[in-house]
């Protein structure tokens, strides 16, 4: 608890576990002096909750840069520095904030971002689960690309293309709860995806859309840009890259592996003379090996998303109805 | 994903489209019984690829939705309870009670867990000596020797603490109670994976007392077309038998082994079927020689609430029978969604309302 309380040993687990990890040089002050060239910041934050806090492929400390990276570089920005605060449960073990921090140091570097500011709290036993980390990011916005989160620049007859697999994260992470009985080596796509964007940034290609694919899955995000825009937004269920062991594991449970969320996906949507480009220089990234033209938009405005099924039917993609439950016949 | 991918590609689904357009020469209802069948009629988008004049109707088959709220009420009352841990399938603990949900009471603090299986419960009951933990053991003969196993393997360990509320119900009795209700069907699409324990001969007396066709189908894309056609066949040639379409999983006799196992610790008993009322011999109870298990023992001395009232323009009961469709129904996806559903149909993935509800352009 002594390490929550803002005097010496407070320091010395900020020095000694963060600062040092994440390459804090100097005086630890209450404000970090960053510098803006660009016109116009890019500016996000999130919170990381998840359970267990080690999981195939990586832990908390890495999914929260990955995270807050990925919202800066699917808005077309750059990302430039992190904030990064704890709220830590008493008894948490230091050797495991020892690794916590290593793999966020690691996914800084990967990324080519720097964790510049934190805080630190800890809180009583029971009062949080082992440790929770909210980190907030700034880039510099892209001009040419600064509507790529918006929608605004979607025009009917876009190609949709995803960069890779879906669903990994979430069986990971269900398969390390131990709540339901079954073992996968199946390990989470955490991933920090802004060399990636960059590559297609640098390009010039003509993307119009960005958005990576967390909560929800493909399915939300899909109805949330025919929202967005208003089109009918047409998918091919065969299009949609899966791995065969994360479709056994959803047949099983009675899954759907649109609906799962990932880490280290994104959907973009590219003007139809340069989806090819695209999906060329996605495949080119070790993160976009398996991307892959899933569907287009259409020219009818009903703000709907349908499907053609593997079988060939038609059906519609809808939003998430609650939660995903193992089916039970 | 060998077994699954040679059933479900489009070149495959679109031949059996063909034969059964050839085949069709009137209008045919057939009734898919099994709420896994209504899942995969939807998910795959199957009526978009059928001819108009093949119209499917859902049946009974949705475990969760056929749950009464007597039950419902019976496994709050029981989570309510401070030493016990309820243990359940996952879409149950969403259905409303008379008064509240389990997954409301868990919110308040009930340790409810989701399993997978019954022996997972019985495994938390070995880890929990202190506690009393209960199996909500619902579902058809699929699910029933799973939990009859988990009974005899808690019984067999000296696991006292392990507890079933069987809700489990058998599927031949409803399908001739729908016969005797008058809904007007050609034949049945039969569940698969209650078949491959039963066997298929327990469908035998449908097209044997009642001259309708029978055809025990798999779950994928192209077996299910392959009843259809199945069934079309049947009503066309005026010849209704009992045909296995699933054979890779099915045979005649079933699985002996799990059927000695649910005869062994299950006896038949009048059981209320959520939206149809009370079926003679359709539900499975516990047998004496098990009574140390039988979570009703539990329930001596507390006061569940007994049924309550349903909205009453809830059409659930009509639509288990395969009267109406969700898209009839004026609560539908207004004030009844998946979200916050006022009826058993819209809970499970399996129910006919959730079905239309997530995959069906016409019916949202």
């Amino acid at each position: 608890m002594g390490h929550g309380s803002g005097g010496k040993l407070t320091s010395e687990l900020v020095r000694d576990i963060f600062a040092k990890r994440f390459g804090m040089k100097g005086p630890l002050t209450d404000s970090s002096i960053i510098s803006a060239e660009a016109k116009e910041i890019a500016f996000t934050t999130d919170s990381y909750v998840v359970d267990p806090v080690f999981f195939p492929g990586g832990d908390i400390g890495k999914l929260s840069v990955c995270g807050t990276v990925n919202d800066l570089a699917v808005a077309g920005a750059i990302p430039l520095s992190l904030a990064a605060s704890f709220i830590i449960e008493e008894g948490f073990e230091i050797s495991s904030l020892e690794t916590i921090a290593g793999s966020m140091a690691a996914a800084c570097l990967e990324a080519g971002v720097s964790v510049v500011t934190g805080d630190t709290k800890v809180v009583e036993k029971g009062k949080a689960d082992g440790v929770f980390i909210t980190t907030s990011g700034t880039g510099l916005v892209r001009q040419a690309y600064r509507e790529a989160g918006t929608g605004k620049m979607v025009r009917p007859g876009d190609i949709l293309i995803v960069s890779g697999s879906l669903g990994n994260h979430s069986i990971a992470v269900m398969a390390a709860r131990k709540q339901l009985s079954f073992a996968t080596d199946i390990v989470s796509d955490c991933a920090p995806l802004n060399n990636m964007t960059g590559k297609l940034l640098d390009a010039g290609t003509d993307i119009r859309f960005m958005r990576d694919i967390t909560r929800g899955g493909l399915a939300t995000v899909l109805n949330e840009l025919a929202q967005m825009t208003g089109y009918d937004i047409h998918v091919e269920e065969t299009g949609i890259p899966v791995d065969e062991p994360v479709k056994g594991i959803c047949e099983m449970l009675g899954l759907d592996p649109l609906y799962l969320a990932n880490e280290g996906k994104i959907l973009f949507v590219a003007g139809p003379g340069d989806a090819e480009r695209v999906t060329k220089i996605l495949r080119s990234d070790p993160f976009g090996r398996n991307a892959s033209v899933v569907g287009r938009i259409t020219e009818t405005k009903g703000k709907t998303v349908e499907m053609k099924t593997v079988a060939g039917g038609s059906r519609i993609l809808g939003q998430l109805s609650g939660l995903q439950l193992p089916r039970i016949c | 994903m060998k077994f699954i991918s040679e059933y479900r590609g489009s070149e495959a689904t679109e031949a059996v489209a063909k034969a059964i357009r050839r085949e069709v020469r009137r209008s045919y209802s057939f009734m898919e019984v099994c709420g896994g069948h209504t899942a995969a009629i939807h998910r795959f988008g199957i009526p978009s690829l059928l001819p108009p004049e093949i119209n499917l109707l859902s049946g009974p088959g949705c475990p969760v939705c056929v749950t009464p709220v007597s039950y419902i009420n019976r496994a709050v009352t029981l989570s309510l309870e401070s030493e016990s841990i309820i243990t359940t399938f996952g879409d149950l603990i969403r259905v409303p009670g008379t008064n509240t949900s389990l997954e409301q009471t868990k919110a308040a603090g009930a340790d409810i867990r989701i399993v997978i299986s019954a022996l997972d419960a019985v495994a938390l009951a070995a880890a929990n000596p202190g506690k009393k933990v209960v199996f909500l053991g619902i579902g058809f003969e699929t699910t029933a020797p799973g939990t009859a196993a988990a009974i005899i393997r808690a019984s067999e360990k000296g696991i006292k603490n392990f507890f079933v509320l069987s809700g489990h119900k058998i599927m031949p009795p409803a399908m001739e109670a729908i016969i005797h209700d008058g809904t007007a069907i050609d034949g049945f699409i039969c569940p698969g994976h209650v078949a491959a324990i039963t066997g298929s001969s327990v469908f035998d007396f449908i097209p044997g007392r009642y001259g309708l066709g029978c055809v025990v189908s798999g779950f994928e894309p192209v077996d299910i077309m392959l009843s259809i056609l199945m069934l079309v066949k049947q009503v066309n040639n005026s010849a209704p038998a009992c045909e296995i379409q699933y054979s890779r999983v099915v045979t005649r006799e079933g699985n002996l082994k799990a059927r000695e196992i649910m005869e062994r610790v299950f006896l038949t008993e009048d059981s209320e079927w959520r939206g149809i009322g009370k079926i003679n011999t359709s539900g499975l109870g516990i047998r004496d020689a098990w009574k140390d298990h039988d979570a009703l023992s539990l329930l001596r001395g507390l006061q569940p609430g007994e049924e309550g009232e349903e909205n009453r323009f809830c059409l659930c009961s009509e639509i288990l029978r395969g009267r109406r469709r969700p898209s009839d129904c004026r609560l539908f996806a207004k004030t009844c969604t998946p979200e916050n559903p006022e009826g058993a149909c819209m809970v499970s993935s399996e129910g006919a309302c959730n079905a239309y509800y997530r995959f069906k352009r016409d019916a949202v």
